[in-house]
């Protein structure tokens, strides 16, 4: 195989006399010569296709499919309906990127266009992004939102429920800056009112949180929105859309931004991505939205037309004042999340939800009735739930790979002091109550 | 190029107004015109203190995005809600569309800006240097 295409000899001496350099080596000379690598590089030799083909096949023959997934922790194994690998595998969106030469592609700014009017419609807010990396990106959009909206602010408080990973990325969003990150405590295992109180002050751009928070538990933010709005900073909640369809939509509980990962809809686990992050905002912050807006309106003809509006908030127009250097989205991605949410609907998206609480709950109430485990807490959950082992997890975990489980997250990786002996378990709508019941025997055999 | 003679005008190409010690500020005939369709205006909050030079307001236009400073030091005591629906009116009368109302605390530093003559010879120079 070519290890890459090259330019000829010639194209490359006319490159050079364009540019007025003798050789090739003559373009790096800026760099002092100490910092050249130069031995040959460790890398094997060029091998024929078939080669390459075969190696590759081994490697893929490794992996390991037929686990039955009990992992949450941020990404799941939902049913995906096969209508949306084989809608979203047409040529037409397979193969397209974000829209930059944006109108002629109206099927894609459709696509985006239904994308967002289905988040406002799970989120009660009035306008959407056409879609950002993941949740945890969303997150720091969100933060970084806050911060060019409110005046005089920077400072972020988040709680110490949401996901580990959004708090680490939010502290690489807002590193070098002067922008200030701090923990809401938690209390129970959800955010404690009283310590965001304390910690509210003039200088706060936003409070963000999450519900479900990242063990499981459903959060009560009831006076949360008042409290956030007395000091006029904004409320950010994340949620996982699926957990839309049955529980309080971030709207309804008063926020100002919705932000979360659009994963569990339409999307698998991968390898942990690609992912898509959703924003929707109050329409007030309409202008300070990060990332591409796909907007309705008429073409010449008087029919209806899709284009991207609102660029000037945009890099490309606002260069050094732009609020986000966000300029992409995850389109295909975003429209797997469009399609299942098509295909399941409303009665759907409600159906789903109600399945995941139950078929986690009764795996629950079996584990936490039969085994010698414990419950961190009673309160509500939805689809995932913490159980502390007394054991070390990593073991056990091990020991139920080779019974066929992928039997939860070992939240110690996350919080080892508080978390050393406790799992994260996810059932959703996909597992059966056999599989749940083999889960139980497994485990009960195992902690004996 | 429509430049009133009874308005002051700034490097940064501001209009001022002032009436006993209220400073109105717009953006200038030529400024409107080298933005294009302007699609939003982000003015200063009421009640915002601002010296001469701040970044206060921010104006969007199909093809820019570029601040508008304060020509005057003060406190801005009003700002044109008339912009929020309708920020063409600053293509449309440039000169009446103010953007924010300045009360001074140094009248003085309108002796700094430029008359219509002034401001006239300088955008034929910003021309020439281009």
């Amino acid at each position: 195989m070519f290890p890459y295409l090259p330019h000829t000899e010639s194209e490359i001496a006319e490159m050079l006399t364009a540019v007025g350099a003798s050789k090739v080596a003559d373009l790096f000379a800026d760099i002092p010569p100490e910092l050249y690598f130069d031995k040959p590089l460790n890398i094997p030799e060029g091998i024929s296709e078939y080669e390459v083909f075969k190696k590759l096949s081994d490697i893929a023959g490794q992996n390991r499919v037929d686990r039955v997934s009990f992992l949450g922790c941020g990404s799941y194994d939902h049913i995906v309906p096969s209508v949306v690998k084989h809608i979203i595998s047409r040529s037409e969106f397979y193969t397209s990127y974000t829209p930059y030469q944006a109108e002629i592609s109206q099927g894609i700014l459709q696509s985006i266009f239904e994308f967002q009017t289905m988040i406002c419609e799970l989120t009660s807010l009035e306008a959407a992004n056409a879609s950002l990396y993941d949740g945890h990106t969303a997150a720091s959009e969100a933060a970084a939102l806050a911060l060019n909206s409110v005046r005089s602010s920077d400072t972020i408080l988040y709680s110490e429920t949401i996901h580990p990973f959004t708090k680490q990325v939010l502290k690489t969003y807002f590193s070098g800056l002067d922008i200030s990150l701090i923990e809401i405590a938690e209390k129970d295992w959800t955010t404690s009112y009283d310590d965001l109180k304390s910690k509210l002050a003039p200088n706060v751009a936003a409070v963000i949180a999450q519900s479900p928070n990242f063990l499981g538990f459903i959060e009560d933010y009831e006076g949360f929105a008042d409290l956030i709005h007395e000091n006029k900073s904004l409320f950010v909640i994340s949620s996982n859309p699926l957990a839309l369809g049955v529980l309080k939509s971030q709207g309804e509980w008063g926020a100002d931004v919705a932000i979360g990962d659009t994963q569990p809809c339409g999307l698998p686990s991968y390898f942990g991505g690609p992912s898509v992050g959703y924003l929707a905002a109050a329409g007030r912050l309409l202008r300070k939205m990060p990332g591409r807006i796909v907007g309705q309106s008429l073409d010449t003809e008087g029919k209806r037309a899709f284009l991207l509006t609102l660029q000037a908030r945009e890099q490309h127009i606002k260069r050094e004042r732009a609020a986000s250097n966000i300029c992409s989205n995850q389109a295909l991605a975003a429209l797997a999340t469009t399609v299942y949410l098509a295909v399941i609907g409303k009665k759907g998206l409600e159906e789903a939800g109600r399945q995941n609480v139950l078929k986690a709950h009764y795996l629950f109430e079996r584990l936490t009735g039969e085994l010698p485990v414990e419950r961190l807490h009673d309160r509500p959950f939805f689809n995932e739930f913490p159980l502390r082992l007394k054991k070390d997890p990593l073991s056990v975990l091990k020991r139920m790979e080779v019974e066929g489980f992928l039997a939860g997250v070992a939240l110690g990786r996350f919080y080892p002091e508080k978390f050393g002996d406790v799992i994260s378990v996810a059932v959703t709508e996909k597992r059966t109550r056999e599989e749940s019941d083999r889960y139980v025997e497994a485990l009960k055999r195992l902690l004996q | 190029m429509n430049l009133p003679k009874n308005l002051k005008y700034t490097r940064t190409h501001e209009w001022v107004k002032v009436k006993d010690d209220i400073a109105a500020v717009g953006i200038s005939d030529y400024a409107q015109e080298a933005l294009g369709d302007i699609v939003y205006v982000e003015p200063p909050e009421t009640g915002e203190e601002v010296k001469k030079g701040d970044e206060v307001a921010t104006i969007e236009s199909v093809k820019a995005a570029s601040s508008s400073y304060a020509p005057i030091s003060g406190r801005v005591v009003e700002v044109n809600k008339d912009l929020d629906e309708t920020p063409e009116l600053i293509n449309q009368k440039p000169y009446e569309a103010f953007i924010f109302k300045i009360k001074m605390s140094d009248p003085s530093e309108i002796e700094e800006l430029m008359d219509a003559g002034a401001y006239e010879k300088y955008l034929e120079q910003e021309k020439e240097s281009h």
